[in-house]
């Protein structure tokens, strides 16, 4: 496993000042998968991947990228790098075309493999009408697309991706991850990093941080089938009296909402979580429909996180 | 409406005290400006750098030596042997003021026709001329006392510049302060530019080396340096006149030295500043004194010693110094050494502390 791993860290670790960014992080990351990087804002996402790809040196602990050593390394290592930072990080004042161009210069491409590189990303990527448009004037999307198609222009052998889909519409997402796919199959191995659960359950793997560590790392339906806790259904017309009625049961570990309906995670150790909840809701004179459903990645984002029993419980992964 | 305002105002003032450099720039440029203006210059221009040649070797024409230079506007360096040698010395910059006493001083001071002192002024100076002409009003000596001046005692000849012209002073200066001015400013902002708009973090990851980055981001500017400072010396020899004694290739290359000491300075600012009004400011902060105190406007052997130590550490001083040199008085490169030898020794520093900051990293 790990002489296969594209990236193995061990006790991984960022300080910045008093702040522990990264704290001992151990990840093993295999090759050609879409390894996925859940976590809320500043649970220490793209410290990793900065560390990740040399642009900061741990604090501790230790990386090796494809087999190289960072950040000692980290200069073999770019030319097998891909990086697309959270932020559009072309020229705006510049074209599609010359960004393309200027990318592939740097890393070196002879003139052929220029023009025959630029033209298969730009027919991948859907850029062949915008190629002659400054970069500043595009959509989201577009940039998201120019990003990625600069991104492999030199046919990195792994991708990191640093929230990539934050400013872009759900039709660019979906053809996005599309792309992922088909990098995949190609043999890239792909480190996302992202906020959205749809996303993340797309993962082949997926690892979830919250403030700077690894709470949890797996197969998403094992993390599912896996999570810790049970996990009941509750649909009530008035759903705020019912978060009051279960919030003083202590086998609650946490109630969110969606929409009209609540999900409430229950202490595995409790006994008949449904009827618990069901016989908690009726004498509190709430009028409710409970059942026990399965678990969504949310919930085994809440459970891995840290139960929060209150109004706010789990709903803040944005 | 009040609140409103006063709601814009708070936020202002919260975001500028949050700006270190900008708040540093509130208290720091007055204070800059008093001490230079306050200090530095100096209209009541003394110490000038000056020699004799004394063909004449009579104690009274020692004693007018020694008179010119108890005035306190010149200091005497040691006497030349010849006339030739005296110009080869105000030539390469080391004088302003040539003092030449004939051997037949002592008859000519009897003369109401001719002149018994001969100076000359080196033109190509703003300001000397004046200066040196007060000099015009020191009294012969005699053996028996003073003679009273007399018109025509001194005949002063202004080298380079006979018409006294200020443009002709101003022009070939000129040229390093515009260059000072933009090189500094065009390459310290378009690095941090990229470091704002996060260009810099994608560059990192790709295989260009750090002094790959910083060639390809400064030689574009060498050419646009040259260019800025082909255009200053032709319109000022179309429009002002100006006269090109010296030789063009020397010129272009002084010029090409200073640009790559102003790119170097410019660099070495974009290390420091966070953001692009950071590193205007501080490319301001570098400009002010080396328009003051190179020499540009004041007589550098005028300015008190401190000053001229400061500007010692500025490259448009030495630059102002070899551009007059080669432009104005003709002066061969080669005797222009000293000043290319101190530019080149700012660009080395400064590449050095600059390389050292501009890492491939982002902390």
């Amino acid at each position: 496993m790990t002489r296969d791993a594209a990236i193995v860290a061990r006790g991984l670790t960022r300080r910045f000042g008093r702040l522990v960014a990264v704290n001992g992080v151990d990840l093993t990351i295999p090759r050609a998968r879409i390894f996925g990087f859940l976590g809320p804002n500043g649970s220490g996402k793209s410290t990793t991947i900065r560390m990740l790809c040399g642009l900061l040196e741990p604090s501790a602990g230790t990386v090796d990228v494809l087999g190289y050593r960072m950040p000692q390394q980290a200069e073999e290592l770019r030319s097998k790098l891909g990086y697309m930072t959270q932020r559009f990080s072309l020229w705006d004042d510049l074209t599609v075309r010359e960004n393309l161009e200027f990318v592939a210069r740097v890393f070196g491409l002879t003139a052929l493999e220029r023009r025959q590189r630029i033209a298969a990303r730009a027919e991948e990527y859907g850029l062949g009408p915008i190629l002659g448009q400054r970069a500043g004037t595009l959509s989201g999307g577009q940039r998201q697309r120019l990003a990625l198609a600069s991104a492999t222009l030199h046919e990195p052998e792994l991708l990191l991706l640093d929230e990539p889909t934050s400013a872009v519409d759900p039709q660019s997402r979906r053809d996005f991850w599309e792309s992922l796919f088909a990098l995949v199959h190609r043999g890239i191995t792909i480190l996302v990093s992202t906020h959205y659960m749809d996303e993340a359950e797309r993962c082949h793997r997926l690892a979830i941080l919250a403030e700077g560590r690894l709470v949890a790392e797996g197969v998403p339906q094992d993390l599912m089938r896996d999570i810790p806790a049970a996990v009941v259904e509750v649909e009530a017309a008035d759903t705020a009296a019912a978060r009051i009625a279960l919030a003083g049961d202590p086998a609650v570990l946490s109630v969110a909402q969606l929409g009209v309906r609540l999900h409430v995670l229950i202490d595995p150790a409790a006994e008949s979580p449904e009827a618990r909840v069901r016989e908690r809701l009726r004498s509190a004179g709430v009028e409710a429909r409970v059942e026990s459903v399965g678990a969504s990645l949310e919930d085994v984002f809440v459970a891995a996180t840290g139960f929060r029993n209150g109004p706010e419980a789990g709903r803040e992964v944005a | 409406m009040f609140q409103r305002i006063f709601a814009v105002m708070q936020k202002e003032l919260r975001q500028l005290a949050r700006d270190r450099v900008t708040f540093g720039m509130i208290v720091g440029i007055p204070l800059m400006q008093i001490l230079l203006f306050g200090y530095a210059i100096n209209f009541d221009v003394r110490g000038l750098k000056a020699a004799v040649v004394d063909e004449a070797g009579t104690s009274l024409s020692r004693a007018l030596a020694a008179d010119l230079e108890a005035t306190g506007v010149i200091e005497l360096q040691a006497p030349s042997p010849s006339v030739a040698d005296l110009r080869r010395r105000i030539d390469s910059g080391e004088l302003s003021v040539g003092i030449v006493i004939p051997a037949d001083f002592e008859r000519r001071r009897l003369d109401p026709e001719r002149a018994a002192v001969q100076l000359l002024v080196d033109g190509s100076e703003p300001m000397v001329d004046g200066v040196a002409r007060s000099l015009a009003s020191v009294p012969l000596p005699a053996r028996d006392g003073a003679y009273p001046p007399r018109t025509g005692f001194y005949s002063i000849y202004t080298e380079f510049n006979p018409e006294r012209r200020t443009a002709v002073q101003i022009v070939p200066a000129l040229i390093g302060v515009i260059l000072n001015m933009t090189m500094v400013i065009f390459t310290a902002a378009a690095i941090v530019r990229e470091r704002e708009r996060g260009n810099l973090e994608l560059l990192i990851t790709t295989p260009i080396r750090s002094w790959e980055l910083m060639a390809g981001k400064l030689l574009p500017y060498v050419f646009i340096g040259l260019l800025q400072a082909t255009l200053v010396l032709v319109v000022g020899t179309l429009l002002f006149d100006v006269p090109v004694n010296g030789s063009v290739l020397e010129f272009y290359l002084a010029a090409a030295l200073f640009i790559a000491a102003t790119l170097t300075l410019g660099l070495l600012i974009s290390t420091f500043a966070q953001t692009q009004l950071q590193a205007f400011q501080m490319a301001f902060l570098t400009l002010l004194p080396s328009i003051l105190l190179s020499g540009f406007v004041f007589p550098f052997d005028g300015m008190p010693k401190p000053a001229q130590w400061l500007a010692q550490a500025l490259p448009l001083t030495h630059f102002v110094e070899m551009i007059r040199g080669i432009v104005l008085r003709g002066a061969p490169i080669t005797d222009l050494g000293t000043q290319a030898a101190k530019l080149a020794v700012f660009l080395a520093i400064a590449l050095a502390i600059a390389t050292r900051r501009f890492r491939k990293r982002l902390d």
